[in-house]
């Protein structure tokens, strides 16, 4: 695909009522890496991602998967491009009435022609892989918040989605369970080869996996080849906010 | 001063010529949604057992009592005119008619509807809608239409059930208590109901049972888009009132034109 990006935001703008969230930005995810995006609370990181998803529709601007326009698409084709993203959603969005089990079988049940005993044997050999063997039949409301976002892990990697978009995947997470999402993160990134684009402000830990940054503040983006080139940039609006969101130590250290 | 006014009721009128767009397009989707295959079966049955097997209890209760105080209220005005004779019949006809729907359809309101507002408006607000979405599932067909189905079946038999507890109520109320000939309670009651009597209450509880689901869940759907909800948990509790409120407005709006072409 041309220049490899295989997600791009064309001059995309985003409001709500009297407020505007994303002021003609542009960027792009290129194929195979990992894109991070930060910014503050409320910066319209989540707006994004739904822009992406074609969940919302821009008030202006393209948005290119594989360059077809999704915000002109119809709800078939629509479907077709969303069937290549996995989602994990902020609070891991599982559905409640279902069971762990059937929430990730989910996607299996409804996708695919697949019978129960294919679908129950994948569905316990992911959930294995995330460690949540033994939890198959509680609900969602009977798990904790890390446990959560690893079933919600679980249900977007069973159609073996070739670009995964996270959404403050280890927001409200101690440490270590911090820690624990993003090793599973990079194990399955490592399996199954997608595209991930993560939106965070865990800074600087998420840093470990960018290959891409992105910054979002005030409805205007930043894009850095790498987490050194935002640490490096004079920009004042990024000096500003490497300080803000990580002190001057990094800046002063330039690169670790 | 006056311009500002314009431009808030011009807003105002935008706001509620979208918010009832929405609506609309939201019904025709759940409809469409209902014949999409795969067909859920188990969520039917799940939602029946919900919306109609649990909601036995409130309409036994409900249809005795109303039943008994038509009953009570049918002999004295009857006496009057010396016709307690007919009271099998005022009571089954306005049973039939008018309560038995129109009272099965705010208790479904009530127990069912509010509980199905404030889960579709959770959906929405922690984002399992959007998560169906992205699965390519179409949220309609999975939740709505399973709801919906099961409304429009239940709302029948239950109106029935009101129906048959009603009467018996008015025969308690009438025979047992104040001493109408039970032979004249059931033989009004045999001439006077015809079959229109009957077709019509249950056309009635099936259009009765579409409205409910309709503004319960769409109102829930919408919770994001509606003014002045807000966000969260309280958004949720907001749009389930009021949604309890507009569903049985409706009811009683869709009754009268009901009446008025049906009669
Ligand atoms: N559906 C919506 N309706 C109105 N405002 C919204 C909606 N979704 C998001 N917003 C607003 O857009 C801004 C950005 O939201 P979001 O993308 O969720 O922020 P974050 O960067 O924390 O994920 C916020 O101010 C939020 O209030
Ligand atoms: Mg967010």
């Amino acid at each position: 695909m041309k220049n490899g990006a295989v997600i791009r935001l064309d001059e995309v703008s985003k409001g709500f009522g009297s407020q505007l969230v994303l002021n003609r930005i542009s960027m792009d995810v290129p194929r195979g890496r990992t894109t991070v995006i930060v910014g503050g609370s409320g910066q319209g990181k989540s707006v994004t991602l739904k822009l992406i998803l074609g969940l919302m529709t821009p008030d202006s601007g393209r948005v290119l998967v594989d360059g077809e326009d999704i915000t002109r698409m119809k709800k078939r084709d629509l479907d077709r491009v969303r069937s290549r993203f996995g989602v994990l959603f902020q609070g891991a969005a599982l559905l409640d009435s279902l069971s762990v089990f059937d929430n990730v079988a989910l996607p299996l049940q409804e996708r695919t022609s697949l019978g129960r005993d294919e679908i129950r044997d994948r569905v316990m050999a992911t959930l294995e892989q995330l460690g949540l063997t033994g939890h198959e039949n509680k609900f969602p409301a009977q798990l904790s918040g890390g446990m959560k976002k690893r079933v919600g892990l679980a249900r977007a990697l069973q159609l073996e989605p070739e670009i995964m978009l996270f959404d403050e995947p280890t927001t409200g997470l101690d440490p270590e369970k911090t820690m624990e999402i993003y090793r599973l993160f990079s194990e399955t990134r490592e399996r199954f080869g997608y595209t991930a684009v993560i939106v965070s402000h865990d800074i600087p830990k998420v840093f470990n996996l960018a290959d891409q940054v992105v910054v979002l503040n005030h409805g205007r983006v930043w894009s850095f080849a790498s987490p050194e080139e935002l640490q490096l940039s004079d920009d004042p609006e990024i000096v500003g906010f490497v300080r803000s969101t990580m002190g001057t130590i990094y800046r002063s250290g330039g690169v670790e | 001063m006056i311009l500002e006014s314009l431009e808030r009721l011009g807003d105002w009128a935008t706001y509620w010529l979208g918010d009832i767009g929405r609506m609309g397009r939201f019904l025709g989707a759940a409809v469409r949604g209902v014949f999409r295959p795969p067909f859920r079966f188990r969520a039917l049955l799940g939602q029946l057992r919900e919306i109609g097997a649990n909601s036995i209890g409130v309409i036994f209760f409900t249809a005795l009592f109303t039943g008994m105080v038509l009953g009570l209220q049918g002999y004295y005005t009857l006496r009057k005119f010396g016709s307690e004779g007919m009271l099998g019949s005022a009571v089954a006809l306005s049973l039939l008619r008018e309560l038995g729907p129109v009272l099965t359809a705010l208790m479904v309101t009530g127990r069912a509807g509010s509980a199905m507002c404030a889960e579709v408006g959770i959906m929405r607000n922690s984002e399992q809608l959007d998560a169906l979405e992205c699965m390519a599932v179409d949220p309609f067909r999975y939740l709505i239409a399973p709801k919906l189905l099961a409304t429009v079946i239940a709302m029948p038999a239950l109106t029935m059930i009101f129906n048959v507890v009603g009467i018996f109520g008015g025969y308690i109320a009438g025979v047992e208590l104040l001493g109408v000939s039970s032979g004249a309670f059931m033989s009004g009651m045999e001439g006077s109901v015809v079959d229109r009597d009957i077709v019509m209450g249950l056309v009635k509880a099936v259009v009765f049972g579409v409205v409910v689901v309709w503004v319960c869940t769409g109102r829930g759907y919408f919770v994001h888009r509606i003014r002045g909800a807000g966000f969260g948990a309280e958004g949720v509790s907001r749009i389930t009132t009021q949604a309890v409120v507009i569903s049985s407005i409706s009811v009683l709006v869709w009754d009268y034109i009901l009446t008025a072409v049906l009669l």
